[in-house]
């Protein structure tokens, strides 16, 4: 590939062999192996096979340059290669910034800044941030809400035939990993539950803990948690990719309100799927619950429907379900305001999913708790 | 034209049958592309140009017929799926329809992703040649440091091309490539073509509309018509009876370009090829 001939007049290379991309490693390493103090002048020997492409004329000008900057006379035999030409026209002129960053001022951070400074500027970064986003979410629950008045009056603008087809995904599809989970986490309490009361020989309490915590919280608030996983990300990334690709800015093109089309389907298919999707989840908690208090606690199941009949009040089962809705709205919201916020890249489709489920997710236990202390207060 | 046609072909295809359920796209499309030519895929919309170009890029499966590239099969029939070996790929350039940029990436480091992985040299010499390949095909430092998303649509084009030149391929497949351009930078384009493929010693498969382009830079043309190829020199098409031959060609548009290519030169143009290697 490259072989060197010294003699007193300066430095011979010959080029041979193959000098292309596919060998550009080897030939890199070769000129870097180049001893060039010694020389006085540089003769190169061009007799390369095939043709010399752009990848080896961009190695051998940097070469040639090195030389140059060395003192030395650069002779090309028989002729310069006319990649080398390309590569010239196409080169920055020397002293040319080649790598297009700008360069940040690094300002030597004292130690204060660095402690107390920084610390609490980052904190207000985050909360104006937070605080933003969460007047966002408001922003567009207010746009939805004011498409729905619009859609009362005009129900063809409720769009039937959307809202169908999210009820189905988003609900008639979840109902079997739905249902598997709240019989699975009901048979876990009460089996913690009823080794625990066994100790009082309290079994019995067994049905109350089981009904009480499935009815109240454990059926919603897991459906919930399910449904923010399942659709909170399909929401985020089926709107994201659609406005990665323009569709969104083509339907407000046409006069479409995004919000009305795409936002306002997905949030009443939620609102009516999840409490539905929350009734199945009770059903089948009370069902896991009375499965295991029969097998290990020896608790008959109309002995078990009694017992919980009395356990519970009128007010129970609503006590669940009418958290639903509101959990709906805000899967719904934060799903399609992440998928609205998607812009340019797929990465950034991937991060504002990512928050979609997590920002759900959280909301839906703090509201959760908002929750529990209301009806605390008003004795519900 | 026998000069090039002495020498085997860099990309054959036989026999290329694809379809989408009952839609038949290709029945039996035969194609060979010489060394050192412009050959140009022509067809109405939905003829199966892209889907041609994914066959012989190993993407597409199709249902029957084989394709070699550079003597090397990289679609047998019976098989299942496609076996292009990593050194073929490496011979071949590919820009997208539309451009298909790493989002995520920069344009230099769009530009950087074939070299780091198949050429390993140093990062020094590979911002180097990844800024030569931006400035080839007409954008600037400024334009390198930025995403796919800050670009417009004409230098999403030229970074596709940058990065489809990274390898310093010999064989470039280009869908489109001067789609969306304006005319002073599609002219750019063809001439840029034009010396690379000339300097370089480049073979080009361009699927294009712009007959500006079809007529300066193209050597050969493969039309899709009927579900075949009708393949020939750009004179031998023209002077196909074929009636949407005739039409495409023959319409003001193809008229205008023709007129505006010069057909003298265009003769004589290929007429030079055919003293070449």
């Amino acid at each position: 590939m490259l072989r060197a001939e010294a003699s007193p007049e300066g430095l011979t290379l010959w080029l041979e062999g193959p000098w292309h991309a596919p060998t550009a490693a080897a030939a890199e390493a070769a000129l870097a192996g180049v001893e060039l103090s010694a020389a006085r002048s540089m003769t190169l020997q061009v007799n390369v096979s095939g043709p010399l492409d752009l990848a080896a004329g961009s190695l051998l000008r940097a070469f040639e340059q090195r030389c140059v900057a060395a003192g030395l006379a650069v002779t090309w035999q028989p002729q310069r290669p006319a990649a080398l030409l390309i590569v010239d026209r196409y080169s920055p002129a020397a002293g040319a910034v080649v790598r297009g960053e700008i360069d940040r001022p690094q300002i030597a951070a004292s130690r204060l800044t660095r402690w107390c400074v920084a610390p609490a500027d980052r904190l207000g970064r985050r909360l104006l941030h937070a605080f933003n986003g969460g007047r966002e979410g408001l922003v567009l629950l207010g746009r939805v809400v004011s498409v729905l008045g619009r859609g009362l009056l005009q129900p063809q603008r409720l769009r039937g035939i959307s809202v169908a087809r999210h009820l189905y995904e988003t609900g008639v599809q979840a109902i079997p990993i739905v249902a598997l989970i709240a019989f699975l986490i009901a048979v876990i309490v009460a089996y913690i539950g009823a080794q625990q009361l066994r100790n009082f020989g309290g079994e019995i309490y067994v049905v109350d803990l089981v009904t009480l915590s499935v009815l109240r919280e454990l059926g919603v608030l897991l459906t919930a948690i399910i449904v923010a996983g399942r659709s909170g990300s399909a929401f985020a990334a089926e709107i994201g990719a659609m406005k990665l690709n323009e569709e969104v800015d083509a339907l407000e093109a046409m006069g479409l309100d995004p919000v009305e089309v795409l936002v306002l389907p997905r949030v009443l298919a939620l609102v009516i799927a999840l409490p539905l999707l929350t009734v199945i989840a009770d059903f089948m908690g009370l069902a896991g619950g009375a499965v295991l208090s029969w097998s290990l606690v020896d608790i008959p199941f109309n002995q078990y429907l009694v017992r919980m009949d009395d356990s519970i009040a009128s007010t129970t089962f609503w006590a669940g379900v009418v958290k639903a809705p509101v959990f709906a709205c805000l899967i719904a919201v934060i799903g399609t305001l992440r998928g609205l916020q998607v812009r340019g890249s797929s990465r950034e489709l991937g991060r504002l999913t990512t928050v979609a489920v997590v920002q759900g997710i959280f909301m839906i236990i703090l509201v959760d708790a908002l929750f529990a202390v209301l009806f605390l207060e008003i004795d519900f | 034209m026998s000069g090039l046609l002495v020498n085997p072909p860099v990309i054959t295809a036989r026999g290329i049958v694809n379809r989408f359920g009952t839609q038949l796209v290709h029945d039996g499309v035969d194609l060979d592309v010489y060394p050192g030519e412009v050959f140009g895929i022509v067809g109405g919309s939905g003829s199966g140009k892209s889907v041609l170009l994914r066959t012989l890029l190993g993407l597409q499966w199709p249902r029957a017929g084989e394709v070699w590239i550079d003597g090397q099969p990289v679609v047998v029939e019976g098989d299942k799926q496609a076996i292009t070996p990593r050194a073929v790929k490496q011979r071949y350039g590919v820009t997208f329809q539309h451009g298909a940029l790493f989002s995520s990436l920069t344009v230099r480091q769009n530009v950087e992703v074939p070299m780091l992985e198949h050429l390993g040299l140093s990062a020094e010499a590979r911002e180097r040649l990844a800024e030569l390949r931006l400035r080839l095909v007409g954008l600037d430092s400024e334009a390198g440091a930025k995403y796919p998303a800050q670009l417009s649509g004409g230098m999403v084009k030229r970074a596709a091309l940058a990065r489809a030149l990274a390898l310093d391929p010999p064989l470039l497949f280009l869908d489109e490539p001067t789609s969306g351009l304006d005319p002073i930078a599609a002219s750019g384009f063809d001439t840029l073509l034009l010396e690379l493929q000339q300097q370089l010693g480049l073979t080009v498969v361009m699927i294009t509309h712009d007959l500006d382009t079809l007529f300066r830079t193209c050597n050969r043309l493969g039309v899709l018509v009927e579900r075949k190829m009708v393949s020939g020199t750009v004179e031998e098409i023209l002077a196909n009876p074929h009636p949407w031959i005739q039409e495409y060609f023959g319409g003001p548009r193809g008229r205008a370009a023709l007129a505006g290519s010069g057909r003298p030169a265009l003769m004589a143009r290929s007429g030079e090829s055919s003293n070449g290697p």
